[in-house]
């Protein structure tokens, strides 16, 4: 198995997400078994094969100018689960240290 | 031959609404008059839907070509007067402040939306399934699934509440769930219908699609939406093809036909369904050229790396701050972060974003992820080969009919590999259509897919034509309330 119990533990982590105890050997069944799956593009031959990310050659800029659209934060915030004064509104970030 | 508004093409509905034979509220609600009214509660394609809302939209119709014609839209577009949630507890209730591109360019049309369809959560899954409200049925058989990801509008195209619907096709949801529900099911090229709107999932790989039941109309809402847009700059800037030339015929054009795709695991109703297209193609003068082509089993695994590492980068905005639902519970920002998500995601989506994680971190990237793309490379290539030798190629969608509900849940690689020759269109950014060709002995959708080089939609426009005047096409017209008795409950 590529994948184990902790690699699940580990990139859910960074994907922050949280996996119970109970789903993470399933987990690392199934993601194991996509990626021996994977595998498979070591049998092709990639020799002068650059890498496509795939932005089209044309790919435009356009003037670094307002374009007139705009969100006010009113409107903005309409879909936030909470805000105030026209900000998002989060739980704290860093401690409050004392003075 | 039924005349009731509800089996007519968008064409010929919004023909009625300009002479002002029909009015555009009439028009609109005509979809929810057919099979709907007996069927929507079984069928399930539909996750918002709101009487006041599609009446002010009929109201407010702008004259058009598509004036008064209800639309099914996939619920990963935003739209204003509707909610727009991807089939995810993580999006409840949300509604946005804006509409996309694509429903801006239908409404400027005359179109009117008429309810949002359901679909795997974030486009993720095969079979519609995978939706925070429930799965979606097929309406030829109720024990199946109609495929997925936009499975509800494609069903909900099939049955009549709409005679058109937009979808997203990121590795065949849109072509796939066509096929399993008998209608046309266009995933454009790369670059040519906007995404500004469209919820992204994998960024590369996504594009807005196009399901009806008319060849004609596929093209008209090709002609209404395709071109540059300034909120999406992947769009590409040069004028979209015409396709006004849809029912030219076929005459002179090379198909090619990769038969050493379907010598195995492919459903031999579909393959029947294969020669008999061909053979009509032929008959109306296109050449068959006989070629091997890459097994689509590369495309798979290179997919299911490059889609779920640009969904795990895309995903990661969905954090519980500035829309859809936040835990309630949560002591500092990581922990919001964690437990918002863990809440708020399905199975799926998880599972996709943790292998896209691992796809893209330290010491498994180049391993993973690069290898991916520079096979992407190598897939482009071989179609970019096949097309020197043919105008379009035909293939199947999927390797098999519908499948019953519940059969491919367990096994995510089994699900992943239904995607088998739809992938690869996306990873090339060439357009692909998916083109009914009747029923089996059993009375499901049979299909076919076209493929093209980048640009070629209007010889797909013009070989589905071809096939749609020789075939047996399964669309309403009226027929089917005495042939197809659908739906069907088994």
């Amino acid at each position: 198995m590529s994948i184990s119990r902790d690699d699940v533990n580990r990139i859910a982590e960074l994907a922050r997400l949280e996996i119970p105890e109970a789903d993470a050997d399933l987990l690392a069944g199934q993601l194991s078994q996509v990626l021996d799956f994977a595998a498979t593009l070591n049998r092709l031959d990639l020799e002068g094969c650059e890498p496509t990310a795939f932005a089209p050659a044309d790919a435009p800029l356009r003037d670094d100018a307002p374009d007139g659209r705009r969100l006010t934060p009113e409107r903005a915030l309409e879909g936030a689960p909470e805000g105030e004064d026209g900000f998002f509104l989060v739980p704290p970030v860093v401690e409050n240290l004392a003075p | 031959m039924s005349d009731a508004l509800w089996t007519l093409s968008a064409t010929a509905l919004a023909a009625r609404v300009r002479s002002g034979a029909v009015a555009p509220e009439a028009a609109v609600e005509s979809g929810w008059e057919g099979p709907a009214a007996r069927w929507e509660s079984d069928v399930r394609a539909m996750v918002a839907v709101d009487p006041v809302a599609r009446a002010a939209g009929a109201k407010a119709a702008a004259g058009g070509p598509l004036q008064g014609v209800p639309v099914v839209v996939k619920d990963n577009l935003c739209t204003t007067d509707y909610t727009t949630t991807c089939a995810s507890k993580i999006l409840a209730g949300y509604r946005s402040p804006y509409d996309a591109t694509v429903i801006r360019r239908l409404r400027a049309a005359g179109a009117v939306v008429t309810g949002k369809g359901n679909m795997d959560e974030f486009a993720m899954g095969s079979s519609t399934e995978y939706s925070a409200y429930g799965p979606t049925r097929n309406p030829f058989d109720l024990a199946r699934v109609p495929g997925g990801s936009s499975g509800g509008p494609a069903a909900a195209v099939a049955y009549g509440l709409a005679p058109i619907g937009l979808g997203s096709d990121t590795g065949g949801s849109v072509r796939q769930p066509a096929a399993f529900c008998g209608v046309l099911g266009l995933k454009p090229t790369y670059g040519r219908l906007s995404r500004y709107g469209l919820v992204a999932f994998g960024s590369s790989l996504d594009q807005v699609g196009i399901f009806a039941r008319h060849v004609g109309d596929v093209a008209l809402i090709y002609a209404v939406l395709a071109g540059p847009d300034d909120c999406d700059a992947t769009t590409r800037r040069a004028p979209a093809p015409d396709v006004s030339g849809w029912a030219q015929g076929v005459k002179g054009l090379r198909f090619g036909w990769p038969a050493n795709l379907w010598q195995a695991g492919v459903d031999a109703e579909l393959v029947e369904g294969l020669e008999e297209a061909a053979a009509w193609l032929e008959a109306a003068g296109a050449e068959r050229v006989r070629f091997d082509f890459m097994p689509g089993e590369y495309a798979v695994a290179t997919y299911y790396l490059v889609a779920t590492a640009e969904a795990s980068s895309n995903l990661a905005r969905f954090d519980g701050v500035r829309y859809g639902f936040r835990h309630a519970d949560s002591p500092d920002v990581r922990a919001l972060y964690t437990r918002t998500r863990s809440a708020g995601f399905g199975p799926e989506v998880k599972r996709r974003i943790l292998l896209g994680t691992y796809a893209l971190s330290a010491g498994y990237y180049d391993a993973y992820y690069l290898t991916a793309q520079r096979a992407r490379t190598r897939i482009r290539r071989e179609h970019e080969e096949a097309f020197r030798r043919c105008d379009f190629m035909i293939l199947p969608v999927s390797p098999t009919l519908p499948f019953r509900l519940g059969e491919k849940t367990e096994d995510p690689l089994a699900m992943y590999l239904s995607d088998i020759f739809t992938i690869g269109a996306n990873l090339a950014g060439i357009p692909g259509l998916t083109v009914p060709v009747g029923l089996t002995a059993a009375g499901l959708p049979r299909a076919v897919q076209l493929l093209g080089p980048e640009d070629a939609e209007p010889t797909l426009l013009r070989a589905a034509r071809a096939l749609e005047v020789h075939g047996d096409v399964a669309r309403l017209d009226g027929r089917h309330e005495t042939e197809f008795a659908w739906p069907t409950k088994r």
